[in-house]
């Protein structure tokens, strides 16, 4: 078993080399992307059938001794890796299969297939590793991808400072991130998790909230969370299907997947959850408010995955574990869901806007059914997966005891009101883009521009956990159970899942009272943008992220563009005006011993007497003196 | 007779003869007070030769090689100088420059950093 999670996590980055090796070949680069990736999700399947709820099982090839440290790496299973790798791979291939038609007209399409493949790879790399320097490695490699992959279109000039963003927001959070790593491991005597979580438990880990603090900046980086969250909707500048895979399955998950992996390392100080909760509760409704005020899809949809990670992560800091993981299964099945349906119709329109859509409904009658699914799941109208995965969470909130007590009391609060954000955004994207009038042709509405097969299978496809995966609450405490303990043991008394009655009514409360103000304002004037009318002068603000930027670029662009120029100046005008002095020095030097040849030949001649007296009275006087 | 009168007499035509060659402007001016500066030294190499008692006379057979050799060296700059003034109708040595280095100012442009690193790139 431990064999076929190896295999899976290496198969895709086979598949990524043999996609980058076979130039523009079309059939081959469609192969190539689709088969490896497509392998990897049956033998993720296999692994989480196999597994059951079986614990930790590990098996790691010892590959030598550095230092005090003996390497060990290889690969553990438990069902929270089992079940989140099923997520990564089903995304991955969904991803993939869309973008054959998608993306696979344009000429970078070889390097992006190529990419994505070994994203999913370095994705399972995390979710599989034994060991955390493993898993940072995976963990780097998804940034280095992203990197890229956000900067496809490098000749759009959006793209470019977005990749960068992106790349340093997350790294700003790599560096204590290590930092953490290297601290558990020290204090672990290894770098294996088996052993730094057998520390954890046993309270023998020292300094735990500096710790859980520099792992925390890490996840805040890679999840998008509030300080460093304004990297995720800048990253749309990228092809949508990134968007799918980046929002639904891969690096934004991964933050959220460490915290539940080394969850004993987060729940052991308070003071830990408490900055998790106040931050999930920052994040969760500021990014809520910003998703309503955009104008571009994309956006707005990234806005929601900035909201839904806070709500897995205010989820963790009340310690819902298994209900944090839950709502990462169901957000990523209706976040890639809506993502590739909301590709499907930026293509057809030829615009991201907002205002450039309307009335769709009956011109692409999937994309409008599917994406109507996704938009109730994000809402979190029952039965829809989305719907128990926020209750889950709330429900987590309200009956958080002991030191889980004054967190949960933050993320309720929050939580009720980004509950009724989330349904007034869902339904505004849902007017917006497939009701109202049509903008340019009004009377074409009863054509179908419908998409590829292609596009239109993944869709189908991540529509059905979308709206189904609500059974698995059905179990009752079956799924805590098959994730598995705070430290990977088999079959501890998990949380039940299903939703509590007290936050069930709050939370439709708020999602109708918000969703009804929505619809009335749509309604009193057809086809206008009801945000314009709910938000008025505040809008702009959250249009632009709460000049979130701006407050980044005083405090640290500028700081830093400054301290660029001065070691330019240090560099050019002190280290080099040495080396500048050294040649100016000799040369001038050289025209004042230049004056002496002036040609006369007396003058050398008196030079010569000058100096045979001067050799004369110094020799005659060295000679009386010794 | 005493050591110290050709001593003199010698010291002094040497410095007749410097200041002639160093400071007169007439290249045959020049050329005579070389002889004067040669004629010091063999004088000096005369009393020398006398004051030493020296057995084999070199002093005195220096004295003669110096004057065979002035002589031709007179010869030989006279010819110089005759031909240095049919070319330029002068024979003053103080317009006798054209081994003179000619001294360009070194200008501030030429050292900035820019032009530097332009011929760096160069």
């Amino acid at each position: 078993m431990n064999l076929l999670a190896l295999i899976a996590s290496l198969l895709p980055a086979l598949g990524a080399a043999a996609t980058a090796a076979g130039g523009r070949d079309l059939r081959h680069v469609k192969f190539w992307s689709t088969a490896p990736v497509g392998a990897a999700l049956l033998l993720t399947l296999l692994v989480a059938i196999d597994h059951g709820s079986g614990g930790a099982s590990v098996h790691t090839y010892s590959i030598g001794t550095a230092g005090a440290f003996h390497v060990e790496i290889g690969t553990r299973v438990t069902g929270l890796s089992a079940i989140i790798a099923v997520l990564v791979a089903g995304v991955a291939v969904c991803v993939q299969v869309f973008s054959t038609t998608y993306l696979g007209g344009e000429p970078r399409y070889p390097s992006y297939a190529a990419l994505i493949s070994l994203f999913t790879a370095a994705m399972l790399t995390v979710v599989y590793s034994a060991d955390l320097v493993v898993l940072l490695v995976g963990w780097e490699i998804m940034g280095a991808c992203s990197y890229f992959l956000i900067g496809h279109y490098w000749e759009k000039p959006e793209a470019r400072p977005a990749s960068i963003k992106a790349f340093l927001m997350t790294k700003a959070g790599d560096v204590p991130f290590l930092f953490g790593i290297i601290a558990l491991g020290v204090q672990a005597h290894s770098f294996q998790i088996n052993a730094v979580l057998a520390v954890t438990g046993q309270d023998r880990l020292h300094h735990p909230a500096w710790i859980a603090f520099l792992l925390l900046c890490g996840v805040l980086g890679k999840s998008a969370q509030f300080p460093l969250h304004s990297w995720l909707p800048d990253a749309m500048a990228g092809p949508t299907p990134i968007s799918a895979l980046i929002h639904a399955a891969t690096m934004v998950a991964a933050g959220i997947y460490v915290v539940a992996l080394l969850y004993p390392v987060f729940a052991l100080c308070q003071a830990v959850l408490i900055v998790m909760a106040i931050i999930a509760a920052i994040t969760m409704t500021g990014a809520a408010l910003c998703a309503f005020a955009q104008t571009d899809i994309k956006k707005i949809l990234a806005y929601s995955t900035v909201s839904q990670l806070a709500y897995m992560l205010g989820g963790l800091a009340v310690g819902g574990r298994s209900q944090a993981i839950y709502l990462l299964l169901a957000h990523g099945a209706f976040k890639a869901l809506l993502f590739l349906a909301a590709g499907v119709v930026i293509h057809r329109v030829g615009s991201n806007e907002l205002s450039a859509m309307g009335g769709l409904r009956y011109r692409m009658p999937i994309a409008y059914t599917t994406m109507t699914i996704g938009l109730l799941a994000l809402a979190g109208i029952p039965p829809f997966s989305g719907f128990f995965g926020k209750e889950a969470v709330l429900g987590a909130a309200y009956d958080a005891t002991g030191e889980f007590a004054a967190p949960g009391k933050i993320v309720l609060i929050f939580g009720l009101i980004t509950a009724g954000l989330t349904a007034a955004y869902s339904l505004r994207l849902w007017l917006g883009v497939f009701h109202g009038p049509f903008p340019d042709a009004p009377h074409e509405h009863e054509a179908k521009v419908e998409a590829p097969q292609a596009e239109l299978i993944p869709l189908i496809l991540l529509a059905v956990p979308a709206a189904l995966l609500g059974v698995v609450v059905l179990f009752g405490t079956g799924f805590s159970n098959y994730l598995g303990g705070w430290y990977g043991e088999a079959g501890a008394a998990g949380a039940d899942l299903w939703p509590g009655g007290l936050t069930t009514l709050l939370s439709l409360l708020f999602a109708l009272g918000f969703g009804g103000l929505v619809f009335l304002a749509w309604r009193r004037e057809e086809g206008a943008d009801p945000a314009q009318a709910l938000l008025g002068p505040v809008r702009p603000a959250l249009v632009n992220g709460f000049y979130f930027d701006r407050l980044i670029d005083a405090a640290v662009v500028r700081p830093a563009r400054a301290a660029a120029r001065f070691v330019g100046f240090l560099d050019a005008d002190v280290i080099d005006a040495y080396v500048r002095g050294s040649g100016t020095g000799a040369r001038g030097l050289g025209t004042v011993l230049r004056r002496l040849q002036t040609g006369s030949v007396q003058f050398y001649l008196t030079c010569l007497f000058l100096g045979v007296v001067i050799m004369a009275a110094v020799y005659a006087y060295v000679g009386t003196v010794s | 007779m005493h050591a110290v009168y050709p001593l003199v007499l010698g010291a002094l035509l040497f410095a007749i003869g410097l200041y002639g060659v160093l400071a007169r402007r007439n290249a045959i001016a020049v050329l005579m007070a070389i002889e004067l500066l040669l004629n010091a030294v063999t004088l000096n190499l005369v009393s020398f030769s006398a004051i030493l008692r020296d057995r084999y006379g070199m002093g005195q057979i220096f004295t003669l090689f110096i004057i065979t050799i002035a002589a031709a060296e007179t010869g030989l700059g006279l010819a110089i100088v005759l031909l240095v003034y049919r070319q330029r109708a002068t024979a003053d040595l103080g317009e006798q420059r054209e081994l003179a280095e000619p001294v360009e100012p070194v200008t501030a442009d030429e050292l900035s950093p820019r032009n530097v690193e332009a011929e760096v790139a160069r």
